[in-house]
């Protein structure tokens, strides 16, 4: 039997049943629907925090203070440091070839208020290599001035949201700021970032580090971002950072350094594998729509025994009748398939316009596999009611009417 | 062409045994117009399913063609059913979504052959059994005599040397049941087609060459 004879007796066999073949193919493409969907967003999710750390440039190494003992822990954000960073370390660190700025980050919370209105958040204080470091850039005025970082400087740069809470409708550049009972002056106001890894620098005061040290009253740095001058010199940097340090530090290894690729690493896996699940979850609905294949199938097998005994007495071979059944129930599910892609797809259309600003993005390789696991739930799932097609006795199925 | 040596064939039902067919020996020559008439439960319907090979027999050896067939496997058995065997039944069993054409024309589908030489073939039987005019007319658009003879049609499309006809007439009013006959036996005549007919008719059994009678699962 000629594969395009198949196909067309599969075809013209389907045909006489419309409602039930609208059903399956709906059955199905709500299961390849919400795959592709599913797919695409995780995907998405996944490109977009790479994206965001690769925007803060892909050679960043962040120094902590401390260091866990085993691998692959949480750095000890909020434990015990044998022996602090300071400023002294920071400003050593600048002996290195391989680095190109560091910016020391002192992070504290305290309330700010400026003519009667008061708002508690989020006080960095950094030098002015904080800007290139992390990509900054700013709405109005100018950063923190580059001077000595051991200096204290009275002047602040603030978020947008600070700006809009704290000076609606003014100009704020100039204008003193209370935080705690320092006063500094606004020099700038850094352009709107939105969230960005977590850090938001629109509710945000950004001062001189020495300042901060003396608003929080400590001699010690939360942590230090360090830019290396190319991705080669990363490593380098890396190893003569812990280099000095330990040489500070009484010969003590006691920090904890995390390189922005290893970051953008972990989340990629991390994301990836979310991706899966939620696309295996999803695939649940697959598994369905092949019941419901196979149930289809069924009846369609046996609805048309007469018809099986008949081509069998015409010298249809068992192989033949498998086949017709199958290529049937393959025809139903890539239908389905397709459908259920151009329903996806229009379901991320939708989401697209709900949210411009997430970039949606459907892999090819999904829909690739979204056909390929429709053929195979077919394949699977039809392949027992063809089995009894081919199987069945002629005789007996001639004497069906 | 068909010789059936010893042929047996039980049947279990329930926990009773039914020997349908009771040593059945039978020698058919090509081109023999044969029928076989019995009382229903004689076995009749059964020795046709075992010479049309959709039924294995329990013992016995069978040659058709000189061929032993009672050793083939399924694969094997729809291929030589194909190449050699056409069918006639009493319920036409004409598949109701295909027209009377792509009926016609299944069984050479099943077969591989190329869809222009499947075009002309089925033109030439359709002249053959003067329905050319209603090739494109599905089943439910045909009269019985009609419907008989599109099955007469896809019997014979495969040039097959013997014809089974299971009670052709069974389910037709006489004049076109008359027709059906007079179709089936030109076939035997011009063609050299050999003719195995059940019937439950006398005057149509009588017809025939030869006419086996079988009682019992016994030819008597």
């Amino acid at each position: 039997m000629r594969f395009s004879d198949t196909l067309n007796q599969s075809y013209t066999a389907i045909k006489t049943q419309p409602v039930r073949v609208l059903l399956i193919v709906l059955a199905m493409s709500i299961g390849i629907a919400s795959v592709t969907v599913l797919t695409a967003l995780g995907e998405s999710a996944r490109l977009y925090i790479v994206n965001e750390f690769q925007a803060l440039g892909t050679h960043l190494v962040i120094v902590l203070p401390g260091r866990t003992e085993t691998t692959g822990g949480q750095p000890p954000i909020f434990g015990e440091t044998p022996t602090d960073l300071t400023l002294a370390d920071a400003n050593a660190l600048l002996r290195s070839r391989h680095i190109a700025a560091i910016a020391p980050i002192n992070v504290g919370a305290a309330p700010v208020s400026t003519r009667g209105l008061e708002r508690e958040t989020t006080i960095i204080g950094s030098t002015a290599d904080l800007r290139q470091v992390r990509h900054l850039s700013l709405a109005q005025g100018r950063f923190l001035p580059a001077s000595d970082s051991n200096e204290t400087l009275s002047v602040c740069v603030i978020g947008r949201t600070i700006k809009d809470e704290l000076f609606a409708n003014q100009q704020a550049l100039g204008q003193w700021l209370r935080i705690n009972d320092r006063r500094f002056r606004v020099i700038g106001v850094l352009a709107s970032e939105g969230q960005s890894i977590g850090v938001d620098f629109d509710d945000m005061v950004i001062i001189s580090v020495a300042a901060a040290q003396a608003l929080f009253n400590t001699q010690s740095l939360f942590r230090i971002l360090v830019e290396a001058k190319s991705k080669q010199g990363m490593y380098k940097a890396v190893d003569e950072i812990l280099a000095i340090i330990k040489a500070r530090h009484d010969g003590e290894d006691d920090i904890t350094l995390i390189t922005q690729d290893s970051v953008v690493k972990t989340f990629d896996d991390i994301l990836t594998a979310l991706t899966l699940t939620v696309a295996s979850i999803a695939s649940i609905s697959l598994a369905v729509a092949g019941i419901l294949v196979m149930n289809v199938m069924w009846v369609s097998v046996t609805q048309r025994t007469s018809e099986i005994g008949l081509l069998k007495a015409l010298g249809a071979t068992p192989r033949q009748l498998l086949w017709l059944f199958l290529t049937e129930a393959a025809m139903l599910s890539v239908a389905g398939a397709l459908s259920g892609l151009l329903l996806g797809k229009l379901a991320l259309v939708a989401l697209q316009t709900v949210y411009p600003d997430f970039p949606l993005y459907l892999p090819p390789w999904a829909v690739a596999a979204a056909l390929a696991v429709a053929l195979l739930t077919a394949l699977i799932f039809g392949v027992l009611p063809a089995r009894q097609a081919a199987k069945m006795d002629p005789v007996t199925a001639l004497s069906k009417r | 062409m068909i010789q059936l040596e010893h042929i047996h064939r039980y049947f279990q039902v329930g926990e009773q045994s039914i020997h349908a067919l009771n040593d059945i020996n039978l020698t058919i020559k090509q081109g023999e117009y044969v029928s076989i008439m019995g009382p229903s439960g004689s076995g009749k319907s059964t020795l046709l399913n075992v010479i049309a090979l959709l039924d294995q027999p329990s013992s016995g050896r069978y040659l058709l063609n000189d061929q032993d067939v009672t050793q083939l496997n399924d694969e094997q058995l729809a291929r030589v059913r194909r190449e050699n065997i056409g069918f006639v039944f009493q319920f036409f069993h004409l598949i109701p979504r295909l027209s009377a054409a792509e009926n016609i024309e299944m069984p050479m589908v099943l077969a591989g052959i190329a869809a222009k030489e499947r075009k002309q073939r089925v033109a030439e039987v359709l002249k053959a059994v003067s329905l050319a005019d209603r090739a494109d007319h599905r089943p439910d658009q045909l009269s019985g005599g009609q419907m008989q003879r599109v099955a007469i049609a896809r019997a014979m499309i495969m040039r097959p040397g013997l014809l089974l006809a299971d009670e052709p007439t069974g389910n037709l009013d006489s004049q076109s049941g008359r027709e059906i006959i007079e179709l089936l036996e030109s076939l035997n005549q011009q063609q050299d087609m050999t003719l195995l007919m059940i019937t439950h008719d006398k005057s149509i059994g009588q017809r025939a060459e030869r006419c086996i009678r079988i009682i019992d699962g016994q030819v008597s």
